[in-house]
């Protein structure tokens, strides 16, 4: 994956909290084996409305989502990431990103920003009232910058594990993968009694 | 001497194989895969040359796409098909346990792990499918992962996570007799919202959680979810291991002896700090019904929908409008005067025999309304047949309800079983989302006795609102 350090662009606003993932990509679209060409099941109810923001022809060129607080929450489908990131989204802001989501987004490049909600507010109204509002997530230092919410170089949340990666670009197995001794030294002590598994209790 | 630690500490450390700032590599003891979250996790993996490390703590199942009906039914099209068919071929390719599609040992996967006691105290459990959750009622810390997650525990038998915050809640006072598990679950989420548990594994504690049966406990642990939090758990206990004892997979002889020991001393200790310690007043409690699109938005059955100006806030006011313009209901209209129409009584929080046993208590010597369309799908083939045996399939067929075979069905709409659109359902699953029964319909959260007696009245209704059953006529 490619290190990303710099997001620059116009948002989209959705202002509505608790957009669960089943809303973000509808369930039938996880009927599929192949992990990319989701990009329409992207809010797939929702854009059935054609003043649904995401339609909005004046935002057709827009990579930041900034929406209502818990974004993202219910079914950990990554199915949903992957909507985000066909559709040519980058970053999501929100006050609160649901934990499961808000791990998956990462994994496809897509940024995370959480920021108090009076912040989101700010950025929220500005992007609403102008469609070329532009954000600037400075990804390396963690900060936000809209000019138009009179909001600069903010500082927003974002786990470490999830900011380690997108910064260097890393395939988190691999990194995993320099750990197999020590890997292997906690598989040699597990308890007796453990479970195990085969195909021949099936 | 050791600073008191709670059950949550003493599994991650026990896990723990490397701390860094950006997060721990914590050890998976078991990893479940449904047919529909992993077949890009498998490809990635072939794509990169890897293999599954520890294919002996894998186990997998055909859960949400498989059809319920008659058997031999086909299923609903040709991409659960072929995801069906995906997972029979890596399974094999890789030597995972499988339980496709109407084999004897079939079932929802949070239903089997428990059944086959692979679910036991003090591990670590994934599974790419957030209500992994309901596996924490072991004490076990269980929860769900995204596709990429799942390619890093097959690949690794780890993961990469920031150490998630600790949170009890307790449950205080005696609720009605009538409340069950789904309804201490519902208060939990209405007390926490759907996301006051974002970032946190709770601890549920307290003798109202304890007296729960397990089952009780993994509906609790189930739902735990819709509170925003990774998982639920409840300390193991002697009904932790009443219901462990015998299972297939259970510690046996001396290795049983010792794991008991073991399980002993995960309990919290004495003195441990929370990050966050709740306090949820139970006193009274019955039965609960969801009226709006996500489950925090409920009510007591028999009361009314809340009127607007009751929201403390703007945003939760604002939800109860669109929620309820999805419903195309009113607010402070009354729950009972909801027409139903579709009765769903299964899914991973409620699908299990002690749930049907319930709702076949409500519904013994009782008729389904003429305007219900009423279904239960048992949680796994073992549960099937064993209510078979025990004749509880009748008491269903009799009142009028469709007799099915395991699967998610209405809980997710993924093989089919849909309630049609702009329709009301009464349901036992765990989620109300809009769509998720099926696109336009509209989900009611209840209990398996509130779902039976809803069934049989033809509106929103729990056990005790049911006239008594002639008993000359009954069995
Ligand atoms: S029953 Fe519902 S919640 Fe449970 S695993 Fe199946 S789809 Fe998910």
């Amino acid at each position: 994956m490619e290190p990303v350090s710099i997001i620059k662009g116009s948002a989209y606003p959705i202002r509505r909290s608790n957009i669960d993932t089943d809303q973000i990509l509808p369930a039938k679209w996880m009927k599929r084996v192949e992990r990319t060409g989701y990009e329409n099941g992207l809010f797939e109810i929702w854009r059935e409305d054609s003043s649904f923001i995401i339609n909005d022809p004046e935002r057709s060129q827009a990579s930041i989502i900034v929406a209502g607080e818990n974004f993202g929450c219910g079914s950990s489908r990554q199915h949903a990431v992957w909507a985000l990131r066909d559709f040519g989204i980058k970053a999501v802001i929100s006050s609160r990103i649901a934990d499961i989501h808000r791990g998956n987004l990462p994994q496809e490049g897509i940024v995370p920003v959480e920021l108090d909600q009076d912040v989101v507010e700010l950025i929220m109204a500005a992007t609403e009232a102008n469609p070329t509002v532009v954000i600037e997530i400075d990804v390396t230092n963690r900060t936000v910058t809209c000019e138009d919410a009179q909001v600069f170089a903010k500082p927003f949340r974002i786990d470490n594990a999830s900011h380690f990666n997108l910064i260097h670009g890393y395939d988190p197995i691999d990194i995993t993968l320099t750990f197999e001794k020590s890997i292997e030294k906690h598989e040699s002590s597990r308890d007796p009694w453990l479970p195990k598994c085969s195909p021949e209790f099936a | 001497m050791a600073s008191p630690r709670t059950l949550i500490d003493k599994i991650w450390e026990s896990r723990l194989i490397d701390s860094k700032p950006e997060g721990d590599l914590i050890y998976i003891d078991l990893h479940l895969f449904n047919e529909v979250t992993s077949p890009q996790a498998f490809e990635g993996l072939k794509l990169k040359g890897r293999e599954v490390r520890r294919p002996e703590l894998c186990m997998a199942t055909a859960d949400h796409d498989v059809p319920t009906g008659k058997p031999g039914l086909q299923v609903l099209d040709e991409i659960a098909d072929k995801q069906l068919r995906f997972q029979k071929t890596y399974c094999k390719e890789f030597g995972i346990e499988h339980y496709p599609m109407s084999s004897s040992g079939n079932g929802i996967i949070h239903v089997l792990g428990p059944e086959k006691g692979l679910t036991q105290p003090g591990m670590t459990i994934v599974c790419g499918d957030s209500h992994t959750a309901t596996h924490g009622a072991f004490g076990a810390i269980a929860f769900g992962i995204g596709t990429s997650q799942v390619e890093h525990v097959l690949a690794t038998q780890t993961l990469r996570l920031s150490r998630p915050k600790t949170m009890s809640v307790t449950f205080m006072g005696t609720p009605h007799p009538d409340a069950t598990a789904k309804d201490l679950a519902l208060a939990v989420i209405n007390t926490l919202g759907t996301d006051g548990g974002t970032g946190y594994l709770i601890e549920f504690r307290g003798d109202v959680v304890h007296n729960l049966s397990m089952e009780g406990r993994m509906t609790l642990c189930n739902m735990a979810i819709e509170a925003g939090a990774r998982s639920g758990l409840v300390a193991p206990d002697e009904t932790t291991f009443a219901y462990l004892k015998g299972k297939e997979r259970s510690p046996k002889g001396s290795l049983w002896d010792l794991a008991v020991d073991y399980w002993h001393s995960l309990a919290t200790d004495p003195g441990a700090q929370f990050e966050k310690e709740i306090e949820i007043d139970v006193t009274g409690l019955g039965p609960m019904v969801t009226w709006g699109v996500n489950p925090a938005q409920s009510v007591p059955v028999g009361s009314k929908i809340p009127s607007l100006e009751s929201f403390a806030t703007k945003s939760e006011r604002d939800a109860a409008v669109a929620a309820l313009s999805y419903m195309g209901l009113e607010p402070g209209i009354s729950v009972s005067d909801i027409p139903i129409h579709t009765v769903f009584i299964g899914s991973c929080t409620n699908g299990r025999l002690e749930d049907l046993q319930a709702a076949a208590r409500v519904l013994a010597g009782r008729k389904v309304s003429s305007s219900i369309r009423a279904l239960v799908v048992p949680g796994s083939a073992s549960i099937k047949r064993e209510a078979e045996r025990l004749g509880i399939d009748k008491v269903f067929s009799k009142a009028g309800f469709e007799w099915r075979s395991p699967g998610c069905s209405m809980c997710v709409g993924m093989n089919g079983d849909v309630v049609p659109p702009g329709k009301h359902s009464a349901s036992t699953s765990n989620r109300n989302f809009e769509g998720r029964q099926g696109p336009g319909a509209r989900t009611h959260l209840v209990s398996p006795e509130t779902a039976a007696a809803t069934a049989v009245l033809g509106r929103i209704a729990s056990p005790s609102d049911l006239p008594q059953v002639n008993k000359k006529k009954g069995k």
